[in-house]
């Protein structure tokens, strides 16, 4: 089956940083391809590379089996984007905003409008269609900023950090909006920072770290890989965190992490907590507090690449001076 | 799923066709001319500031300058018209600097239409408002006394020549709209080099001997004084004060141009070379 975005081997240097340091990804159609990542990783530049924004230094992608550089005007036929940033004229109406795009894309006057009000529905923007987009809230002007990406019926959706600052209600409707386009079977690649977020929508994740692809695979995969959950123990006595470092370590099959006053390990298998106490219990130890969360990207980083995502902060402003996203 | 996996055609073309291309430009004309219904303040930009200056300088400099705000007509309005149209063209920088921070930029540059549509689009609205302007400095110049003593026909001829320097002039702003980072500094940087330009030309007053040499030179070959001269003698067709003296067109106008294309040399490389660090 041809895939709907493939890239191999994508470089890109920005004067002496190197964004981009051989990013291979592939999506089949109608599939969501999550692009996971620290800020700075390079799923910025890895997006705007595959909607022909931006030409790799080396490497190449396809898009709908066209090459986004060669053949950009034909790959631009077929995408849809959305930035991190809304993509909206503040100046024009939300409806206005959508007309102009139907009317870019070629559709006559009359289909555009009706393009304008159907998206403005689906959407909960019917009532300030009429309003400056100056006007809107954060999360209307991303509802805007996605519906003007759809304008143009895209066979290819990329998606870039679409939820970041958005609350819940807006982050479940648009997952909702993601899961009804795969289904009519849009291809979407999705950038995003958070772990349930892929979890969620991703048939398949690459993780990127650094400018390279540090881990790939299915979320379940990449979750087994890594531990899909946190155990953490605070003994009530200091002095007991190495005898307890010991136990979660063993039970755990993974180098616990001891701060302040948290044993903290990645675990795949939520039985391990019963186990835990019962060892705690044999041992004397005890507990002031325990718990089995969801491991954050943080620690899928921290197991991946064994380094927490914060120490590419530094990478990251340099690559968002350079690329206004 | 069966759809998405069928591309277009391999025949469908790689490129936008004339035709379309010009479609694109009017809708995004269109874009960048609403702006201004939600947007009144620039109307009060376009209109009401022109009036102002206008009204100021005749009441205030022209019974010292020429003797009456009537006489001081012919120097004030072709000077102001010229002094108008250089900053108008600030806006198209300002404007591609919102439209990258905000991501409109990006926005169209991932849509399958001209790559020139979005600048073309900009370009024939900022035509309009310097259309527009112009009417209004006219306007209110003839109320004041100010009188076209050659031909009205001469003003589609004034307005092409200061239409073209203008757009070539406005690759400077482009060029500043992509290096800054907010539209308030193009602003700022358009009012501290255009005033001191303006000023230092033909555009308020007449040369004469008692500026000291230096400066009459840095006057006498201002590209804003070319046009200016050139502007006079299409509308009032002879030096201020002097009826019966002529005033050449073709030799100023030519040397604007010339003048207009040097900046462009310059500044449209920059902004291609900043362009393309930006993408």
């Amino acid at each position: 089956m041809p895939y709907a975005i493939r890239a191999e081997g994508l470089e890109k240097r920005f004067g002496e940083t190197l964004a981009l340091d051989g990013v291979s990804l592939a999506a089949e159609p109608g599939t969501v391809l999550g692009v996971l990542g620290p800020n700075g990783a390079g799923k910025t530049t890895t997006t705007r590379i595959l909607a022909t924004l931006t030409a790799p230094t080396a490497g190449r992608a396809e898009v709908g089996g066209y090459d986004v550089v060669a053949e950009a005007h034909r790959v631009r036929r077929l995408v849809g984007l959305t930035g991190q940033y809304a993509g909206v004229d503040e100046m024009l109406t939300g409806f206005e905003n959508l007309l102009l795009l139907g009317r870019l894309v070629g559709m006559p006057r009359r289909a555009a409008r009706a393009r304008a009000a159907e998206l403005l529905d689906r959407f909960r923007l019917t009532e300030a269609g009429e309003r400056a987009a100056k006007t809107y809230s954060g999360g209307m002007r991303r509802r805007l900023d996605l519906a003007a990406s759809l304008v143009a019926r895209p066979r290819v959706l990329f998606l870039d950090e679409p939820t970041t600052g958005l609350d819940p209600r807006s982050r479940g409707d648009l997952w909702d909006v993601v899961r009804e386009l795969t289904g009519d079977g849009v291809t979407v690649l999705l950038t995003t920072q958070y772990l349930e977020e892929a979890d969620q929508l991703a048939d398949d994740l690459v993780v990127i770290d650094r400018g390279r692809v540090i881990a790939d695979g299915p979320p379940e995969q990449l979750k087994a890989q890594v531990g899909g959950q946190v155990l953490e123990v605070a003994p009530v006595r200091a002095a007991d965190r190495e005898a307890v470092a010991r136990i979660v370590g063993e039970l755990a099959g993974a180098a616990p992490e001891v701060g302040e006053a948290l044993v903290s390990a990645p675990v795949s298998d939520p039985a391990v907590l019963t186990a835990v106490v019962r060892r705690l219990d044999d041992a004397g130890i005890t507990v002031g507090e325990m718990s089995l969360r969801k491991a954050s990207l943080d620690e899928v980083f921290l197991a991946l690449t064994g380094h927490r995502a914060e120490e590419t902060a530094a990478t990251d402003e340099q690559e968002t001076e350079e690329v206004p996203a | 799923m069966t759809t998405a996996t069928a591309p277009a055609p391999a025949t469908a073309p790689n490129r936008v066709a004339p035709g379309e291309a010009l479609r694109q430009t009017m809708t995004l004309t269109w874009r960048n001319l609403v702006q201004i219904k939600h947007n009144p303040m620039e109307l009060v930009d376009l209109s009401i500031q022109p009036i102002m200056f206008v009204l100021l300088f005749a009441y205030v400099f022209g019974p010292a300058m020429a003797g009456s705000v009537t006489a001081y007509m012919p120097i004030l309005i072709p000077g102001i018209i010229v002094q108008n149209a250089l900053f108008a063209s600030l806006s198209i920088g300002m404007g591609l600097n919102t439209d990258v921070g905000k991501g409109v930029f990006d926005r169209f540059r991932s849509l399958p239409i001209a790559r020139s549509a979005p600048l073309a689009g900009r370009i024939i609205a900022d035509t309009v408002k310097q259309a527009w302007s112009m009417a209004v400095l006219l306007a209110i110049g003839i109320a004041l006394g100010f009188r076209v003593e050659t031909s009205w026909l001469n003003l589609v001829p004034a307005f092409l020549m200061l239409l073209a320097f203008a757009v070539l002039f406005s690759w400077a702003s482009v060029f500043i709209g992509l290096a800054v980072d907010s539209p308030e500094k193009v602003q700022i940087f358009g009012f501290t080099t255009i005033f001191p330009v303006t000023f230092l030309s033909n555009a308020f007053i007449p040369v004469s001997d008692r500026y000291p040499h230096w400066l009459r030179v840095v006057m006498d070959n201002n590209p804003v004084s070319k046009l200016v001269d050139a502007l006079r003698g299409l509308l009032v067709g002879h030096p201020p004060g002097d009826p019966s003296g002529s005033l050449p067109v073709g030799g100023p106008a030519l040397t604007a141009l010339v003048w207009g294309l040097v900046i462009a040399a310059v500044f449209v490389p920059l902004s291609l070379r900043m362009f393309r660090r930006t993408a």
